[in-house]
């Protein structure tokens, strides 16, 4: 950027320090130089207008896929980081289920440095490191090394850690750091051959179903490990209103745990497959009415931390086949920020507070990327319209892959600018 | 009279009025079969490619004979020996196949909404020959046809569908077209062998022969697949037969006939036994000849929409 730039007017969001005001923000040679009520520009300083524009730590999605290395076809680094600048995400934690995956050091090193070339590095790219080797969830990754070049939590991600044995070493291990261990819970002989959420509407397709116990009982399960090894735990993606309860037991109970929801889990119920589109399978599946509205309510009263993506690209062969046939996963970086304006402020679930603790303050504590918008600070902000309407069109992406099952959708809320590292990120496609 | 949609996919969501129109269509054809001269031209100069990635042998050769009788050109496609062994996709395959100027396809798929699939990516009418677990809609219409050849009318008529519910595009015909058509369907079977949440279907749920028998005028009976106990779904054929196997020492317990039906193929004594196939009140073979006019109808239907 200039090495000055004045965001006019924008309130500024900052649960972490209880800041909600609307302000000027002087940025210069990419730190944050004045807060204050009004700020004069200096000369051959840009100015940004925000009336109306929420100015925020910058927003972060703790689970991505960039498919690199291995399945560039799909998504690149350079391509997934795009789409995240678009999207409003100064960072992303990137899965591991990558070929090879990120099991080793180097592996964590390549992908930090791809990031970093990626778009001037204006998304920092997290690695999120393989608990298991191969993850194939037999031997023991090397935690610490992989901690210690960089991974920012581990997980088998694509599978979950399966033997409750080798889960709880792995907690102990983990526990030594600061860092979670992230699960995706699915008892995999309990949703074995599923495609879809198990009831009505599976019964109906003929399609064989994932029952919600198989993402419960591993929960159930895994809850109580974290609770026995005194571990950081977090569970990826949860769907179920299950889950939902579960999560609220322990987290009363005081137990070192942590849970995501995906934009989709709270905006789409099971109905939505009987069209066959590929694009509304994903795992976990799509559930139905009464998990969405448990969802909704554990947003609401905090029993769920983090609104991130589970960023899933897939090429359009890949998704243009039967829905058997069909691998799971959607895009979500380029919608995440519309589909919650619209599903939670917009309906009165969350505060636009709450929403800035579930895309950026909750997810950078569990990750242990924390920061704060004050004077002196690494200006790391995300900007964003709440009353911004658009239509999605999937075309535009700028991930590599289209598969969104939002195509068409009508949505309030999208991403102005970001600010990391010194460099501004402008979404051209915003006209507010 | 022509049919609201240009494809038969599935019975959930066709119309009472489409139903009878096919089986009131098929009446017409049944009487055209019992004649010397079996074959009429209303599908001259038009060819249909029967694409079975499935095995099959009396869909495929009622459907190939329904549309020979049609005077449709007739090409057939088999999964195994085709390209399909060799990678290519269900949409290259379908796609090839319409470069070459097909009609209408006819799909057998191991996948459940493979048909619905094909209408994406192909402009021909698309029929749905069985689609996973899904539907195999002209087996329902084809026991529908059967039993309101029997009864006079569906409406009111008591069928319980027995066995593999599950695992059954049969049964998922046959539960949306008879409800359609004003009949009472109830499923009797291995809880093990229910789709979660099928009482949502608007079916009452059985797992004991005896209770359900004395309440109904038809039982249709499933094939059980040997490999369903191998997965653990049940303990054997032998307890499945003693429990859920249809018997004339059941039906004999009612005091009045119950028809039986089979898609068949039938495996004997297990889920039907030897002499219920062979009895008095089975109507098995009727439905094999049934399945060709009603198959003949729906092609003259669809081949009428463009």
């Amino acid at each position: 950027m200039s090495n000055a730039i004045l965001l006019q007017q924008g309130r500024l969001i900052d649960p972490s320090n209880g800041t909600d005001r609307v302000v000027d923000i002087l940025i210069e040679n990419g730190i944050i130089r004045t807060i204050g009520s009004r700020v004069e520009p200096q000369e051959g300083c840009e100015v940004l207008a925000c009336e109306g524009k929420v100015i925020a730590p910058g927003f972060v999605d703790m689970h991505v896929h960039l498919r690199e290395p291995g399945y560039e076809h799909k998504e690149t680094i350079a391509t997934g980081t795009l789409a995240a600048a678009y999207g409003g995400f100064t960072a992303v934690c990137c899965m591991p289920n990558t070929n090879p995956a990120i099991d080793d050091e180097s592996i964590v090193q390549f992908v930090q440095s791809q990031g970093k070339k990626s778009n001037h590095g204006i998304v920092d790219v997290f690695p999120v490191g393989a608990v298991t080797k191969g993850r194939d969830g037999k031997l023991m990754a090397p935690i610490s090394e992989l901690v210690q070049a960089g991974a920012v939590g581990l997980s088998d991600d694509g599978a979950p850690v399966h033997d409750a044995g080798i889960m709880r070493r792995a907690m102990e291990y983990a526990s030594m750091y600061d860092v979670p261990i992230i699960q995706h819970c699915e008892d995999v002989p309990l949703a074995k051959g599923g495609v879809m959420n198990e009831g009505e509407t599976a019964t109906r397709l003929g399609l064989p179903g994932i029952p919600n116990v198989a993402e419960e009982v591993m929960l159930a399960r895994d809850v109580m490990l974290a609770e026995f090894t005194r571990a950081r735990y977090h569970a990826a993606h949860v769907s179920t209103a299950g889950s939902v309860a579960l999560m609220r037991e322990a987290k009363r109970k005081k137990i070192g745990v942590t849970c995501e929801v995906t934009p989709h889990h709270f905006t789409l119920t099971d109905k939505e497959v009987s069209s066959y589109d590929t694009n509304t399978k994903m795992n976990p599946p799509l559930r139905t009415q009464a998990d969405v509205d448990a969802i909704k309510e554990g947003l609401r009263d905090g029993t769920i931390d983090v609104i991130a993506t589970d960023h899933a690209p897939h090429s359009l062969d890949e998704k243009d086949v039967d829905y058997i046939q069909a691998p799971f996963g959607i895009v979500g970086l380029e919608t995440a920020i519309g589909l919650a304006v619209t599903e939670l402020v917009e309906t009165g679930v969350l505060t636009l507070t709450q929403l800035v603790e579930k895309f950026s303050t909750n997810p950078r504590k569990i990750i242990g990327k924390a920061i704060v918008v004050a004077e002196g600070q690494v200006a790391n902000l995300t900007v964003f319209d709440p009353s911004a309407q658009w239509t999605v069109d999937c075309a535009e992406f700028h991930s590599k892959s289209k598969n969104s099952p939002f195509n068409g959708a009508r949505l309030k809320g999208k991403s102005v600018a970001i600010f990391n590292h010194g460099r501004i990120f402008i979404n051209e496609h915003y006209s507010g | 009279m022509k049919l609201a949609s240009r494809h038969l996919l599935g019975l959930d969501g066709v119309s009472h009025d489409d139903i009878e129109l096919i089986l009131d269509t098929a009446v017409t054809f049944k009487e055209i079969l019992n004649r010397p001269i079996k074959k009429v031209p209303p599908l001259q100069g038009k060819t249909i490619v029967n694409l079975f990635f499935e095995n099959s042998t009396r869909t495929r050769i009622s459907f190939e004979l329904a549309q020979r009788r049609l005077s449709a050109d007739v090409v057939n496609f088999a999964a195994s020996g085709s390209s399909v062994t060799k990678g290519e996709t269900l949409k290259d395959t379908a796609r090839n196949i319409e470069a070459m100027k097909i009609d209408m396809v006819v799909i057998r798929h191991a996948s459940a909404g493979a048909a619905h699939f094909l209408t994406k990516v192909v402009k021909a009418n698309v029929i749905n020959a069985g689609d996973g677990c899904h539907e195999h809609p002209t087996q329902g219409l084809l026991d529908m046809y059967t039993l309101r050849e029997k009864f006079g009318s569906l409406k009111g008529l008591r069928v319980c569908i027995v066995g593999d519910i599950l695992n059954s595009r049969v049964a998922r015909s046959n539960i949306f077209g008879l409800q359609t058509m004003g009949a009472e369907v109830s499923v009797c079977g291995p809880s093990t062998l229910m789709p979660l949440e099928i009482e949502r279907l608007g079916v009452k749920v059985f797992h004991h022969l005896d209770d359900v028998l004395p309440q109904v005028d038809a039982v249709n009976v499933l094939r059980i697949q040997m490999e369903r106990s191998a997965a653990g779904l049940f303990p054997s054929l032998r307890e499945y037969h003693r429990f859920f196997g249809v018997t004339s020492e059941r039906l004999n317990k009612v005091n009045r006939p119950i028809a039986v039906l089979h898609p068949g193929p039938i495996n004997r004594d297990v889920e039907l036994s030897a002499d219920v196939a062979d009895g008095p009140h089975s109507l098995i073979l009727e439905q094999v000849l049934n399945g060709v006019a009603v198959r003949m109808a729906v092609l003259y239907l669809l081949g009428l929409s463009e």
